[in-house]
């Protein structure tokens, strides 16, 4: 049996809507059967992965918490990938903003106002901006690979992290750990509803800035820009857009965002900068980004689902003894099916039982 | 054994996992397939490796266990990409995502384990030689196979009728297509044989390099053998110029932080990273070498018409 795919003559609305579900249904399909195989009942793992953690009102605060980081870095990559500019490296522009909106607290301690938390958010984005732009700079003077280059800031971007909290802005009142000074109240993002739980504005952010970059790719001519360039940039040129202009702007909007991430969870989640401030949010928001179809409100949706599967892993660790680490797999095998799902978009499968030999040979192809 | 044998017996080893990595992943770019899932290929590749070598007690099974869960791993980019024509660096990405996360979930348990080690193979005479016995005859055998690897790649690209029905594939396949060629069945011999490569390598890091099991423990060297099919401009002797650099460059950092100069050892660490970039901004600059050697279709998808 082979299986062919059948051009539609027109993107399939159904499957669109669709496709986002098929893949997590698939992905559910699959963990229950992995976990039938680990020996452990499939409905009790589903629900503490996924219902569990949605019954109390502290865990919905936690569930934001992840969710904002997820969401913000995501959004600006539905820019980048939209315009076909492959930003990979939003994990070092993560990095790159906590260290940047950290000057502030950690070098002038004793400069104490309401001003410092907005001008740390801004340092935040300008830093994430200014790392993201890196690879842009690279790619539109040299031609380089921006996949490559943006990937190994990332592991720079660490590298550098940790030698600051180990070396010059290591706490001199801290024993030696690896980590700053603890960031004083005006340095601290303030909490959402503190009385019921700890999720801070970053979620906010998240919100504001997916509603404000949906608006941009679907109301305004920049937007239409980003998605000429993106399918068609030869198209692109003949509209008098320009394309390393582009590069630029996907680059920087999506570094900035995940500079404001970075540094908003430095500020409202860990109060401070340790060696490790990141549990691969960069890398996972690409999934969150392809999840909500590179459409930022879908993106919203898509976050609070990524950030479920971290704190269903949690739950499920200390519940049913099931190893954090399946969470990873099975985000990577939820890209895999949302990648596969989205074929039916464009194309209708059909399987065809093995053809006649020499109708194969006539075809002279598979 | 002096100390610059010592030094250059230590570059190659670092050298063959990137080697046998990149010229697997230049096979795939020249039939015109860029799998940006070599790290995930190669991460699986270790965990698999180092688990068999430590149940078996042989590092032949776990070399062998290591190059199959690497084809394998890779069907399933080619099954996405190939059959069902999803876009291939976004699958290449899901593809290293699954597989550090699938790893870390298999090698919990390897944690802190020894390794079983592979020895050097031991020629009576020609081992002993002095100053070059070593590095020539007295090696693990995957550093013999990693240069027949190469040579056999160069041998079969260019000089054998095969290999310039995959070349014609990565260049141009419409015009493989009308003239009969099989461009999907091609392709999926091109990614697995750059999965068994990738696997190979991982296993090998797992094995000889540092025969134990971290998670991540590739490290980006996945994304380093991608960068220097680049930096080789697709042909199979410069990716082995460009691995014993990045060799080179891995071993002298390390020496220099034993050394205790006085640079922080992280900046020290990031310089194959810096240097992976520092390279392709090099390579990319000059647009008439990359003009002439990219394979033309590489990346675009293909849906035979009928």
């Amino acid at each position: 049996m082979r299986i062919e795919l059948v051009k539609r003559p027109q993107q399939s609305a159904l499957f669109s809507a669709l496709s986002p579900f098929i893949a997590l249904v698939l992905t559910l399909v699959a963990g229950a059967i992995m976990f039938s195989l680990l020996g452990k009942s499939p409905l009790d793992a589903l629900y503490y992965y996924f219902v569990d953690p949605l019954r109390e009102i502290w865990s919905l605060h936690e569930l934001a918490i992840k969710a904002a980081p997820l969401i913000l870095i995501a959004v600006g990559l539905s820019v980048c990938f939209l315009s076909n500019n492959w930003n990979i490296g939003a994990e070092g522009q993560f990095i790159a903003g906590a260290i940047a909106g950290s000057i502030l607290p950690v070098m002038f301690p004793d400069f104490q106002s309401w001003i410092v938390l907005p001008l740390m958010l801004i340092m935040g984005m300008i830093g994430g901006a200014a790392y993201a732009s890196v690879p842009a700079f690279l790619k539109t003077r040299f031609n380089t690979n921006e996949i490559l280059t943006s990937l190994m800031l990332v592991y720079v971007a660490q590298l550098f992290l940790d030698w600051m909290v180990r070396g010059p802005w290591r706490n001199p009142a801290g024993m030696n750990f690896p980590e700053t000074r603890d960031f004083h109240q005006y340095a601290i993002l303030p909490e959402i509803w503190s009385s019921s739980g700890r999720a801070h504005w970053g979620f906010v952010f998240a919100l504001v800035a997916a509603v404000v970059v949906w608006f941009m790719l679907s109301r305004t001519l920049r937007g239409f820009e980003v998605k000429v360039l993106g399918q068609s940039p030869r198209a692109g040129r003949f509209a008098g857009f320009s394309s390393s202009q582009m590069v630029f702007f996907a680059f920087i909007v999506s570094g900035a965002l995940a500079g404001l991430a970075g540094i908003s969870e430095v500020s409202g989640a860990i109060g401070q900068l340790r060696p490790t401030i990141s549990p691969g949010y960069g890398f996972t928001a690409i999934i969150v980004a392809f999840l909500g179809r590179l459409n930022p409100l879908g993106i919203i949706a898509a976050g609070l689902i990524l950030a479920l599967s971290y704190l269903g892993g949690e739950a499920a660790q200390i519940s049913i003894g099931v190893s954090d680490k399946v969470v990873r797999a099975f985000q990577g095998l939820l890209l895999f099916f949302v990648l596969g799902a989205d074929t039916l978009i464009h194309y209708r499968i059909r399987f065809v039982g093995s053809a006649p030999r020499n109708a194969e040979v006539s075809h002279g192809n598979a | 054994m002096g100390m610059l044998e010592a030094i250059l017996i230590t570059i190659a080893t670092a050298a063959t996992p990137l080697l046998i990595a990149a010229v697997g992943e230049l096979v795939v770019e020249r039939s015109g397939v860029l799998n940006l899932g070599v790290e995930g290929m190669m991460v699986m590749g270790a965990v698999t490796g180092f688990g068999v070598a430590l149940t078996t007690g042989s590092p032949w099974l776990g070399f062998l266990a290591a190059t199959a869960v690497g084809a394998l791993f890779s069907l399933l980019f080619a099954f996405l990409t190939l059959t069902l024509v999803t876009n291939q660096v976004a699958t290449g990405l899901a593809l290293t995502l699954l597989g550090l996360g699938l790893s870390g979930m298999i090698g919990e348990s390897f944690v802190g384990l020894p390794g079983v080690k592979l020895g050097s193979i031991y020629i009576p005479f020609l081992t002993d030689l002095p100053l070059v016995g070593k590095l020539l005859f007295g090696q693990d055998p995957i550093f013999y196979l990693s240069l027949l690897l190469t040579g056999g790649v160069a041998y079969f690209l260019f000089r054998t009728r095969a290999g310039l029905t995959l070349r014609s594939v990565g260049d141009n396949h419409a015009s493989a297509h009308a003239l009969g060629i099989n461009v999907i069945l091609i392709r999926y011999l091109a990614v697995m044989f750059g999965g068994a490569c990738a696997g190979l390598a991982g296993g090998y890091l797992s094995i000889v390099y540092t025969p134990q099991w971290v998670e991540n423990m590739t490290a980006g060297r996945g994304w380093i053998a991608l960068a220097l099919v680049v930096f080789a401009s697709w042909r199979p002797w410069r990716v082995l110029a460009g691995a014993y650099l990045f060799g080179a460059v891995t071993i002298g950092q390390l020496h220099a932080q034993a050394l205790g100069i006085g640079v922080p050892s992280q900046l020290l660490s990031s310089l194959p990273y810096l240097a992976t970039v520092i390279v392709l901004v090099l390579i990319s600059g000059n647009r008439r070498l990359t003009m002439i050697n990219t394979p033309a279709s590489l990346g675009r998808p293909f849906v035979p018409d009928r």
